[in-house]
């Protein structure tokens, strides 16, 4: 039988850290930024706060402050993707480097330094088993509210999470509404679309490539945080994330780069990414890749329609991918 | 009026590009109540001199005045702050946005995004000047003049006073241009400054005050254009004495080369592109085929290359002595080996026939590395034929290895119609091959294309400016909408006339 109940919250937990990549990457490529390091950003913003809360476990033992709980790990989290958000930026805007490269480059390190500092941690704890447990920062992230248990189904479907959730999706709320109706986001677009355009209209095009790459970045890591201290309780093991950050690279062509759309469709490849565990499909473990497919085969049925529609409001942004140089001819 | 003090004077202004100078020592007056045209050839640094103005670029030495005022031109904004706003050849709008969000784009205004004030503000500008512009519409879903419209009422609508348009009538009809110059005669009646780029004469002794002229970077002296006329001009363009009037030797004996009955084409997206098209193309003679931009002119091009596939109808190929064979079907490869050849200009002046950012030797190369009989590719003939283009066109490039897309647009183009021509066609087709190009370069075209036709080659000549295709055509096919709305002899053909059955919906054939 199909528990929807104890379905939807694992899907939504699931779709989390999607949704923060894919929001973070659609204000990215809003900007005419390709990041496709975002799978490597959200793999350092994952460790950053685990090393951050790491030692702040470690230092203050037993009498840990709520909110230095809280704080520490997402300062660490949010510096870590900001630094390889910079990195991109640097790399891309100021030095005019491939972007596809670049982005693949980042993320192999990103993947690699998320690995080598997290072994490093799991051999500096001694701990038997190849991972890290970071129980009490966990438990405060993943704190629901405290009449939410009491509330049955309802309770459990919308206010079991922790506050990450809800900040994934005012964050996604935020920015579809900047894009759509503030002077700001008309600009973005209009960077995203045709820098030279905007450049003739006296926008600084290096300001919003730097600025939204960075802000798109840190919510990013955002996501990969959200990972390690909720949806796997604290603990951190060593390729863990896996290919989330690729999927939602894949979800923003799956929204057509909207924000406010990725909120439900991070659900929906959450719920497809778990949906083998529903469907009895007996011990054959081969059925469980076939499911996990699924997201991707959607968003390569979404780009052929949107294509085959081809209506202009549904491609992405003109100058996607290309860096802008004023003197260029 | 104060007439003493100009509101702009540029001083020795020098600006290189690597090793190539664009604007040497050029000193210039911009006055208010006046129309100037700014007058060169390809390459001879008029945009780049004023992108100076509009803070695109900034000069490498020299200075700039602002009402006597010295100024520093940094940036675009810093140009609007100036009064300065410049309107693009490529127009710098983006597409999916509206009109009224590409007008009020950069602009620092106080509080909330406010649409619709923006939108009333534009509506008065447009009934100010005689503008037609719908706010809300979406650039992609807009006509070349109307989003040359957009950009005009966008640089009024930030405050400028002095307007630089960067050959604003390339892409217009005659009656859009009328439209145009009205309504740079009410902005000079408002007392605003005035500069149009462009090289076309006629449009200068129409609408301009004064005339400057620059040559290969440097200043050569200004007119008034009353005292002048368009040989002075031209020889001072160009340097030296040139003939205006183009060629038109009589056909030789034409006989039909290829014949098309009833063609009509789709679009992939399955718009209806050419309807019921008839006509042929004969040897010894050019065929001009006039229409506004978008009207078929590709599709019917690229129909008789094979390029397009074709819904119904006919294209029969016919030989010297008489065999006749059908081209729809045809591989375009075997067209071309036929010596059919398309010589396609587009807007971008890249985008067909020219890979950017390989050298002019290895574009050559692009027609002929098919032949040879080994597995690697014989570079001799493509890099004399290189050689060849660039000395009899003028081309002017560093060098054979240098990357087209770095070479001006005039010069692109050179190399594009150039190559074409080499390959000895029996038919030549080309479409916009001056487009962009200054008078020089412009009449040595021309002249290639009489020396094809002299050799009894069928060339066809799809082109924008109505004068032209009036004194180089011996007949004039006009597309209106995908219909062929006439056939007119070149020798008696009318600019009004043509300019009439270019906008026409229907059409009924007349010869």
């Amino acid at each position: 039988m199909f528990d929807l109940i104890s379905f939807i919250p694992r899907a939504v937990a699931q779709s989390i850290p999607l949704l923060y990549g894919c929001t973070g990457e659609t204000i990215t490529e809003k900007s005419g930024n390709l990041n496709l390091g975002i799978p490597g950003v959200m793999y350092v913003g994952a460790i950053s706060g685990v090393i951050g809360s790491f030692l702040y476990e470690q230092s203050a033992g037993d009498q840990m402050n709520g909110f230095l709980t809280i704080f520490i790990p997402m300062a660490c989290c949010l510096l870590g993707s900001l630094l390889m958000g910079l990195l991109y930026c640097f790399l891309t805007v100021t030095m005019r480097a491939n972007q596809n490269v670049t982005g693949l480059a980042m993320t192999t390190f990103g993947v690699g330094f998320g690995n080598f500092f997290g072994g490093s941690l799991i051999k500096l704890s001694g701990s038997e088993v190849p991972s890290i447990a970071l129980s009490a920062t966990s438990r405060a992230f993943s704190r629901s509210l405290p009449f939410a248990a009491n509330l049955g189904w309802f309770g459990k479907i919308f206010l079991s999470y922790g506050f990450l959730a809800y900040l994934a999706i005012a964050i996604a709320l935020t920015a579809s509404y900047v894009l759509k109706h503030t002077r700001t986001g008309l600009q973005l677009r209009a960077v995203g679309e045709s820098p030279a355009t905007a450049d003739a209209a006296g926008i600084s095009i290096t300001k919003y490539k730097y600025f939204t790459t960075c802000i798109g970045c840190m919510i990013a890591g955002l996501g990969g945080l959200y990972y390690v201290m909720d949806y796997a309780c604290g603990v951190w093991s060593n390729d863990a994330f896996g290919d989330r950050g690729w999927l939602a690279i894949a979800l923003v062509i799956f929204t057509i780069w909207r924000p406010n759309v990725s909120i439900l469709a991070s659900m929906l490849f959450g719920g497809l990414y778990i949906l083998y565990l529903y469907i009895p499909s007996g011990m054959n473990l081969s059925m469980k890749e076939i499911y996990k497919m699924f997201p991707y085969l959607v968003t390569i049925i979404v780009l052929v329609i949107s294509s085959m529609r081809n209506k202009r409001e549904n491609q992405p942004p003109a100058s996607l991918g290309l860096n802008y140089f004023r003197e260029d001819r | 009026m104060d007439s003493q003090i100009p509101a702009v004077r540029m001083q020795n202004i020098t600006k290189t590009f690597g090793k190539v100078t664009a604007n040497k020592d050029v000193n210039l007056d911009i006055r208010r109540g006046e129309i100037l045209a700014l007058l060169g050839e390809n390459g001879s640094g008029k945009t780049t001199l004023m992108n100076m103005l509009s803070g695109i670029y900034y000069p490498d030495s020299g200075s700039i005045y602002i009402d006597g005022k010295e100024a520093d031109i940094g940036s675009p904004r810093e140009a609007f702050s100036y009064g300065i706003g410049m309107i693009h050849q490529h127009f710098k709008l983006v597409d999916v946005l509206t009109a009224a969000e590409n007008i009020i784009l950069g602009l620092k205004e106080e509080g909330r995004l406010n649409l619709d004030a923006a939108e009333k503000r534009i509506r008065e500008i447009c009934s100010t000047y005689g503008f037609e512009v719908d706010p809300k519409q979406k650039i992609y879903d807009m006509s070349v003049s109307q989003k040359q419209t957009v950009e005009i009422v966008k640089v009024l609508y930030r405050g400028a006073d002095i307007l630089i348009l960067d050959e604003p009538t390339a892409v217009l009809t005659p009656q859009e241009t009328e439209r145009l110059f009205d309504v740079l005669r009410n902005m000079r009646a408002d007392g605003k400054a005035v500069v149009i780029i462009t090289h076309k004469l006629r449009e200068v002794e129409e609408i301009s005050d004064r005339v400057a002229v620059l040559r290969k970077g440097e200043y050569v002296g200004e007119l008034k254009t009353s005292e002048t006329n368009a040989q002075e001009m031209t020889d001072m363009m160009v340097g030296h004495a040139v003939s205006l009037n183009i060629e038109r030797p009589e056909p030789k004996d034409p006989k039909p080369r290829i014949e098309v009955k009833n063609l009509s084409v789709r679009s992939s997206d399955g718009i209806r592109k050419l309807t019921d098209v008839s006509f042929d193309i004969r040897t010894g003679e050019i065929l001009g085929i006039a229409g506004i931009s978008g009207s078929g002119q590709k599709e019917l091009l690229e129909s008789v290359t094979g390029l397009q596939p074709v819904e119904s109808g006919s294209i029969t190929y016919i030989e010297d002595d008489g065999s006749r064979r059908e081209l729809i079907g045809m591989d375009p490869r075997h067209i071309q080996a036929m010596g059919v050849s398309l010589a396609f200009v587009p807007e971008d002046r890249l985008g067909m026939g020219l890979v950017g950012s390989m050298n002019i030797t290895d574009n050559m190369m692009l027609r002929s590395y098919r032949g040879g009989h080994t597995v690697f590719t014989n570079r001799k003939p493509p890099k004399a034929l290189a050689d060849r283009v660039v000395r009899e066109l003028e081309v002017v490039t560093p060098g054979l290895t240098t990357p087209v897309q770095r070479l001006s647009g005039g010069n692109v183009q050179k190399v594009l119609v150039g190559r074409e021509i080499a390959s000895a066609p029996t038919v030549l087709l080309t479409a916009y091959a001056v487009r962009g190009l200054d008078i020089n370069s412009s009449y040595t075209i021309y002249n290639l294309l009489n020396e094809q036709k002299k050799e009894g080659v069928a060339v066809v000549y799809v082109g924008e400016d109505l004068d032209v295709l009036i004194e180089l055509c011996d007949r004039i096919l006009v597309l209106s909408g995908g219909r062929v709305s006439g056939i007119v002899d070149g020798r008696t053909a009318d600019k009004n006339e043509i300019g009439l059955m270019m906008t026409k919906a229907g059409g009924e054939a007349h010869e």
